[in-house]
């Protein structure tokens, strides 16, 4: 069976067409990642997956079934961090995997699922105590109670501190080993790139480009990449004195998309002939990084907003989530 | 469909917090017992019975004497005495007292001559004590007048008491604050956190798991009537120790302790989902709660209070369960009980049943 299968979903707020005809299906085993800046519709997207939000159009199929009408017997089959999580201020997370083992109905070792998430050293601390990083690893703890063979993340690093991301990562890592699916958004390209098989670059509502990181940077990409380092003056010099599309990141790093070997000469010569000062010449292929700013026009800073940088391009991108 | 394996663990889970929380044991436990002592302190006193009755005797006679016996010995009023060298009228108002009497001169050598003599009564017209102190004095002059020509009295009163205790202050404040506690805790703990589990998204949670609404609902019922009965015995207890309140125990008081909190955790659920921010749910509580707090028979009986909040009373979910508290802890008026026991029944089965419709775990 294939866990998730939708075609055309549609959601919209009032005008806000927050999720604008997206399809897609998830392979058994496989995590698969949705990307995009804050607004895109990743969150109400995974929320119509798990059963949280009504669709207004479309098909959906989690493992076989209707999220929207047969909720309750799906939530016993998936495994969910909602954005945003948050538990009653006054247990330990101890007592939360105990209540969700109840709940569920299973017998589960609360302290090796702690310490699978690494939480054990705040097994007895008081949920209002525990750190951001340490309660989104509740989360995930609470996601692994009922041996779930599907899993919603639903941005499971945001605002964490480098090292608790990386003990999520680890344990999302785990689950794949395992042979779980893991559907999880993300605003971080490197973790989507790190954690998933496949990746959904979504933006406005619409799915912009789907694949492996490789098939992304094939379709979308612009091949080689020229990057040399120099002044703004450098950056002026070089535009108007080749035909190439070049852009300055105002940090002192210009670069362009070459298409040709001749084009790595053409700019040598050019920045020798400026007589301004430039160094570290060098070609690379591009990124998803590089293609996700040219597919959304813009970066993802640290919060999910994206930030222009080119400033002809589309600046929508400030349009808030709901 | 409700699992009681589920019930019983996020009960287990809120009992927890709620026990980990100083503010809500603060209000759902000590504070109704704060409120008998403070109550039951003030009124105990002023509500003995008996009015300070000052007194100046110019006779000093035998027959004086024995009037004077007569009075106290009805235990209506307390006799003080008045040195004659006082100006009666100012020793009375230094002692902000309006009750008094004055024996004149002879009033001895008069009464054994046969020569009418007046007795003077000091009182205040608006103040009920001044009527049961003139009916005191009537009731002993007129005894005397009758002894003086050897005659007995022709009708006599025999008395029956109406109820088993004569009804105080306290009687009446230990099933009223009871009734406070079962509205107070379920009710605005219910409104907070209905709304704010909507705000922080924790329902959304929640319903990603088995647990469905009515088992959640039902937990916090299960949890407030086990705090009401905690709270219930905690109050009788100071009543009746601290106090000397006659309370009546009896099985009927269970549906009541049970329905009461079913009733306030079900509405306040229901205030707490329809409102749509945290403040609304918690104003709109609180112009609920507040009225009935005060014009229930909480503080004191609704027969004191004038005829037209009297009816409103009748409109307040909170007067049924305090009357049959009443009904069942006071006068053992059980047929009363029982119709206040069908209203809060009634009552509590639409709120119920209208908080867990209402009430949705998930947005469209």
């Amino acid at each position: 069976m294939i866990p998730v299968e939708i075609s055309s979903v549609r959601k919209s707020y009032g005008d806000l067409k927050a999720v604008d005809g997206v399809s897609f299906s998830v392979q058994e085993g496989e995590v698969f990642a949705l990307v995009g800046p804050n607004g895109a519709g990743k969150t109400t997207l995974i929320e119509i997956l798990e059963g949280l939000r009504k669709r207004d159009e479309g098909n959906v199929k989690v493992l076989g079934l209707d999220p929207w009408g047969n909720g309750y017997v799906l939530h016993r089959r998936i495994g969910v961090i909602p954005q945003d999580f948050t538990f009653f201020d006054k247990a330990n997370p101890r007592e939360a995997l105990e209540y969700y083992a109840a709940l569920f109905g299973v017998e589960i070792d609360a302290d090796e699922i702690l310490r699978e998430v690494v939480l054990d050293d705040s097994a007895g601390v008081l949920f209002e105590n525990l750190s951001g990083g340490q309660k989104q690893k509740l989360g995930l703890a609470l996601a692994l109670v009922n041996s779930a063979e599907l899993l919603f993340l639903d941005e499971p690093t945001t605002g964490l501190d480098p090292n608790a991301r990386r003990a999520i990562w680890d344990v999302i890592r785990g689950l794949r080993s395992k042979g779980r699916t893991v559907i999880l958004t993300t605003h971080y390209l490197d973790e989507a790139e790190q954690l998933s098989d496949r990746v959904a670059i979504m933006n406005h509502g619409h799915v912009v480009a789907m694949g492996t990181s490789d098939e992304i940077i094939e379709a979308h990409g612009s091949g080689e990449r020229l990057e040399i380092h120099g002044t703004e003056e450098l950056a002026a010099y070089l535009k108007a004195n080749t035909n190439l599309n070049v852009q300055s990141n105002g940090k002192g790093l210009i670069s362009m998309a070459i298409t040709q070997k001749r084009d790595a000469l053409t700019v040598l010569t050019a920045a020798e002939r400026s007589g301004l000062e430039w160094r570290d010449l060098h070609t690379r292929r591009d990124s998803l990084d590089d293609v996700f700013v040219k597919l959304v026009a813009g970066r993802i800073d640290e919060k999910g907003e994206i930030r222009v940088e080119n400033p002809g391009g589309n600046s929508n991108g400030q349009r808030r989530r709901k | 469909m409700a699992n009681a394996r589920r019930i019983i663990s996020d009960l287990r889970l809120f009992g927890r917090g709620y026990l980990r929380n100083a503010a809500g044991l603060f209000f759902g436990l000590i504070f109704p017992v704060i409120l008998i002592l403070i109550f039951g302190a003030i009124f105990s006193s002023g509500f003995s019975g008996t009015i300070s009755l000052y007194y100046q005797n110019h006779d000093g006679g035998q027959i004086s004497t024995s009037f004077l016996n007569t009075l106290n010995s009805t235990s209506m009023v307390k006799l003080v005495s008045v040195s004659d060298s006082e100006n009666f009228s100012q020793y009375l108002s230094a002692h902000s007292a309006s009750d008094g009497l004055i024996i004149p001169p002879d009033f001895s050598a008069n009464y054994v001559a046969g020569q009418p003599v007046n007795v003077t009564l000091y009182g205040n017209p608006s103040q009920s004590s001044s009527s049961i102190v003139i009916g005191t004095v009537t009731g002993v002059i007129n005894g005397f007048n009758l002894a003086r020509y050897g005659g007995s009295a022709i009708i006599g009163i025999s008395q029956t008491t109406a109820n088993a205790q004569v009804t105080k202050y306290i009687d009446f404040l230990v099933p009223g604050l009871i009734g406070f506690s079962i509205l107070v805790s379920p009710m605005f703990s219910l409104v907070n956190i209905s709304s704010e589990y909507k705000r922080i998204k924790l329902f959304k949670q929640l319903s990603l798991t088995p647990l469905t609404k009515i088992e959640w609902l039902a937990s916090k019922v299960l949890f407030y009537i086990l705090l009401s009965a905690t709270s219930f015995l905690l109050m009788t207890a100071v009543g009746v120790l601290v106090f000397g309140a006659h309370i009546v125990l009896s099985l009927w008081l269970i549906p009541f302790l049970v329905l009461g909190p079913m009733f306030f955790a079900s509405l306040g659920m229901l205030v707490g989902t329809v409102s749509k921010s945290t403040e609304t749910a918690s104003v709109v509580g609180n112009i609920i709660t507040f009225p009935m707090m005060f014009l229930s028979g909480t503080f004191f009986p609704i027969s004191l209070m004038p005829t037209y909040l009297q009816y409103f009373a009748h409109v307040l979910p909170l007067f049924y369960i305090i009357d049959g508290l009443n009904g069942v802890m006071i006068y053992g008026n059980y047929a009363q009980a029982m119709i206040d026991l069908v209203v809060v029944a009634a009552i509590t089965i639409i709120a119920f049943v209208a908080a867990t419709r209402l009430f949705k775990w998930r947005e469209d």
